[in-house]
């Protein structure tokens, strides 16, 4: 039971793909105009996310080694395609507000980037679990953007209203207001993680987690895709 | 089909919807590889290869197969196998025919796939209904945007690595707020109607 609650929180906080990965920055920036619309992409995301880590992890042992990733493309592309076709029928609204980045859920690094790194080595079961927990992060790294991108650029949470009209600054949900509210968003994160980060590398030793490590590392691995991105903060 | 019209859609999607700083699309390679300045030019060309030749293939397709079987749903599925294979083909032929752009590009060569640009061009060229040239315009036109914009941005931040920042603005985000304000000063061609 443990080991599935720690792929939740790992996923939630420890290795949040948007605010720690740094993965999936792309609707990440885009559809965070708004909280609604932030939730509406994480969730789709997290379906997505959770039935390909499930049927990749089922055909692990099935799908030969060096076919792997254009076999694990189709199968993500036919779940969004599934998806975009439920959204659409049931949700209009929200295929209209997401828009061209429904589809586009296929070429998220975060979906891929899980398969690779965890669901083509672990059980069905564990893969679901940190599907659950990426996806969580990744809806409340979006929630938590479009919040602040709304109140800030339009004076709305949610859509009531907090802060007059007049005192909303439109940068802030037209594109430049994305960049910079992930900035502030990643400095803050960086701000509080840096102390614990070192704590917890002097007890623990390196753990091969290239991605979140801080320190100037000599003996890391060869990079994987997701390492290599996870790194770019380092 | 005149010219101007090319001329527009190549203006439009290149600097006043730029794909990164507008759209959003890229970012992941955007924030990598902007590192180095020889890796983003040559991404930049790698990328404007394959987004033109990824559109054309994409247009021809859709046009000539998809639509009239009245199989539109499966546009995402066939788009995505032909940018993988054609990213495969470049990979082998950059391989073979210079091996230095190959190794300066490493890992962000094969993940040209996963580069959303790619497949966002596809899917937007064929939601605006454009015809086969206006679709390798304005792939060409995006391509273009892209590599201006990765390609600026690794010069900021050469300049970036030689200051003496706050610890927590390192890395990824002193990056994104060089490309929120890149981003602002590409609004400004908002204002250029043709």
């Amino acid at each position: 039971m443990k080991k599935y609650l720690e792929r939740l929180w790992n996923g939630l906080i420890k290795e949040n793909p948007v605010l720690v990965l740094m993965l999936g920055m792309c609707p990440a920036l885009a559809v965070s105009t708004q909280a609604m619309n932030g939730i509406g992409m994480g969730l789709s995301t997290l379906a997505v996310l959770v039935l390909s880590n499930f049927v990749i992890s089922c055909l692990r042992k099935v799908i030969p080694d060096q076919v792997r990733l254009p076999a694990y493309i189709v199968i993500v592309a036919s779940l969004v395609t599934v998806t975009e076709l439920l959204i659409k029928a049931y949700i209009p609204s929200l295929y209209k507000a997401l828009g061209i980045y429904i589809p586009l859920i296929v070429v998220n690094c975060i979906i891929l980037g899980r398969a690779e790194a965890y669901a083509n080595k672990h059980t069905p079961l564990l893969s679901v679990m940190d599907g659950i927990g990426m996806g969580l992060g990744f809806t409340i790294a979006l929630t938590l953007a479009g919040m602040i991108r709304e109140l800030l650029g339009a004076g709305t949470v949610f859509g009531l209203r907090l802060l007059p009209e007049s005192c909303s600054m439109t940068i802030f949900i037209q594109p430049p207001g994305a960049f910079l509210v992930f900035a502030l968003i990643i400095a803050v994160m960086n701000a509080i993680g840096i102390r614990t980060r070192q704590r917890k590398l002097v007890e623990s030793g390196c753990d091969g987690n290239c991605g979140l490590c801080q320190s100037p590392c000599e003996s890391a691995a060869p990079k994987t895709e997701e390492e290599q991105k996870g790194g770019e903060q380092a | 089909m005149n010219n101007s019209s090319l001329i527009m859609i190549i203006v439009g999607t290149a600097l006043v919807n730029n794909v990164v700083l507008n759209q959003f699309l890229g970012i992941c390679s955007f924030l990598g590889v902007s590192k180095q300045m020889k890796a983003s030019i040559s991404l930049g060309g790698a990328v404007i290869f394959v987004i033109t030749i990824a559109s054309a293939v994409a247009s021809l397709l859709y046009d000539n197969i998809l639509k009239p079987l009245g199989m539109d749903f499966m546009k995402t599925i066939i788009f995505i196998l032909v940018i993988a294979a054609l990213v495969q083909i470049v990979e082998m032929f950059l391989k073979k025919k210079s091996p230095a752009v190959y190794q300066s590009l490493g890992i962000y060569l094969p993940l040209i796939t996963t580069n959303c640009a790619v497949l966002g061009v596809a899917l937007n060229n064929v939601q605006d209904g454009y015809n086969f040239i206006q679709c390798v315009t304005s792939g060409f036109g995006t391509a273009v945007g892209y590599t201006i914009a990765i390609v600026l941005l690794a010069g900021i931040r050469s300049r970036i690595n030689e200051k003496d920042l706050p610890k927590p603005l390192r890395g990824a985000p002193i990056v994104m707020i060089a490309a929120a304000l890149m981003s602002i000063a590409f609004m400004g061609f908002g204002g250029l109607v043709l």
